[in-house]
């Protein structure tokens, strides 16, 4: 029982296998946050390294507190008060972070690659928390396993992934995990906003919101990324509310079982009203719940073993 | 050990359970995964049967309380733990299947711990193979087996092998 893998950098090309080995796990993990003393000894004596270039409230927090329920002692970085605004690069940083004797660097950066770039000019294991557009991986795999606990199967189960696909590094994990999984994925949003690759990922493309909600089973609801929306891709946000935003009205004819995701943080009023963001539908809170847990599956299987005191 | 040795062993080690915690109130059983979930399962039917009294039964997994997490390339699988009571003030038996180093008791006994404040806690194995690497000493013992170090204890149980059996057998040694 083993990850095929020594990093976490993305969901592209992750086997089966080792998606529903993290899964497994996370079930066993989430029932320590019920315990009394919701901590369990195993990462003791691990070092690992938070490295935040981008603002972070729940992924940090997340995987901080996942962290700490293992007994690993934590690090926190954040790029603005750290020695990178001195002009360092980040392989000095890196390498000067690897030679404080840290095992494990959880990493989100703006630039697409920077996990895969430590990955090789250093020892740790790296858990990529979000690369500029490209991967988010534990998030998907939180979003997975939410809809395993609801759904059980994923087979076939119909996922349409709403809002500004073109920055989303979430859209893009989930695509790939959900896929692994079996499901049948679809992307809707507005055209600009849609990548022209998505069709050779193997997903359906809708501009339509009503055609796309029409029989899904799971809606998806990415946060419109007000801070990549300086390009004009979009005419204005009231309009892309019109369009895309999801409201009790928007709702009046989709299946009974139908349910509702958000990576978070939500724009109230904007991609998701607060009503249905509150709703029947949402498990949007059970995805926080559930982060911790698929957390600390992450951690627990990337973090034992230690190829020089095994002495294989 | 077949079928019918088991049982009576069981049998007797549960009769001895209720000798010894004579008021059985604050009696609780944990049975250890993956075979002592069984193993104590049926012990907790047999002090029903005697007691005609059901007791509290948990389910513990130490696979995250283990001290050689940092040697071992390959992780377990992490089983679910269950303890759907308060386990303050009771009494507790362990169960397990085989005794043997004494590591994954010091591991439970950790785990349970971080649990609440039990009153006591004993141990109960169907086989003590010897070998003990901590002092760890089990109150209540199936069958005591002498055994070197390249041999293996079997067990086996009907809910998950198909068959009650206990066997001793000799490693295959891979040096």
């Amino acid at each position: 029982m083993i990850l095929s893998q020594k990093h976490l950098l993305g969901l592209k090309g992750m086997p089966r296998q080792d998606i529903d080995l993290i899964l497994n796990h996370a079930v066993s993990f989430k029932e320590i946050l019920e315990r009394p003393i919701k901590k369990v000894p195993t990462l003791r004596g691990k070092t690992i390294v938070n490295l935040f270039f981008e603002n972070s409230t729940r992924t940090r927090i997340s995987f901080e507190l996942a962290e700490k329920r293992l007994s690993g002692d934590t690090i926190n970085f954040s790029a603005n008060t750290s020695s990178m605004k001195k002009g360092e690069t980040l392989r000095d940083t890196a390498r000067n972070i690897e030679a404080m004797r840290i095992e494990i660097i959880v990493v989100r950066h703006p630039a697409v690659g920077v996990p895969y770039f430590l990955a090789q000019c250093t020892k740790a294991t790296i858990i990529n928390a979000g690369d500029g557009t490209n991967e988010h991986p534990s998030q998907a795999l939180l979003d997975i396993f939410t809809l395993k606990e609801k759904f059980k199967e994923l087979k076939d189960l119909r996922v349409v992934i709403i809002g500004d696909i073109l920055h989303s590094r979430v859209a893009r994990s989930n695509i790939w995990g959900l896929k692994t999984m079996g499901a049948r994925v679809a992307v809707c949003g507005p055209s600009t906003l849609l990548p022209l690759e998505m069709k050779e990922f193997g997903v359906d493309v809708y501009t339509d919101l009503n055609r796309a909600i029409a029989d899904a089973d799971v809606l998806y609801i990415l946060r419109l990324q007000m801070e990549r929306q300086n390009s004009g891709l979009l005419p204005s946000l009231r309009e892309y509310r019109e369009r895309f935003g999801i409201n009790k009205q928007r709702l009046k004819k989709v299946k009974p079982s139908l349910v509702i995701l958000h990576p978070g943080p939500i724009n109230r009023g904007l991609e998701l009203s607060s009503e249905v963001a509150d709703g029947e539908f949402s498990l949007i809170l059970d995805q926080v719940t559930n982060g911790v847990a698929v957390r600390m599956a992450i951690l627990y299987l990337l973090g034992g073993g230690d190829v020089e005191s095994s002495g294989v | 050990m077949d079928e019918k040795a088991m049982e009576r062993t069981l049998s007797r080690m549960a009769h001895e359970m209720v000798e010894r915690n004579k008021d059985i109130e604050h009696l609780v059983i944990i049975g250890m995964q993956t075979r002592g979930v069984k193993l104590a399962q049926r012990i907790v039917q047999k002090v029903l049967e005697i007691e005609k009294r059901p007791i509290p039964f948990g389910i513990l997994d130490i696979t995250l309380y283990r001290d050689d997490y940092r040697a071992k390339l390959k992780q377990p699988q992490v089983q679910v733990t269950d303890i759907p009571f308060a386990i303050d003030h009771t009494n507790i038996i362990l169960v397990d299947d085989v005794l043997y180093t004494g590591r994954t008791v010091r591991a439970a006994l950790d785990e349970l711990m971080d649990f609440g404040r039990p009153q006591s806690i004993q141990l109960a194995v169907l086989i003590d193979r010897g070998h003990r690497e901590l002092p760890i000493k089990a109150d209540y013992v199936g069958s005591e087996v002498t055994t070197s170090q390249n041999e293996e204890i079997s067990v086996k149980v009907k809910e998950i092998d198909g068959e009650d059996r206990v066997d001793l057998v000799e490693l295959e040694t891979t040096k």
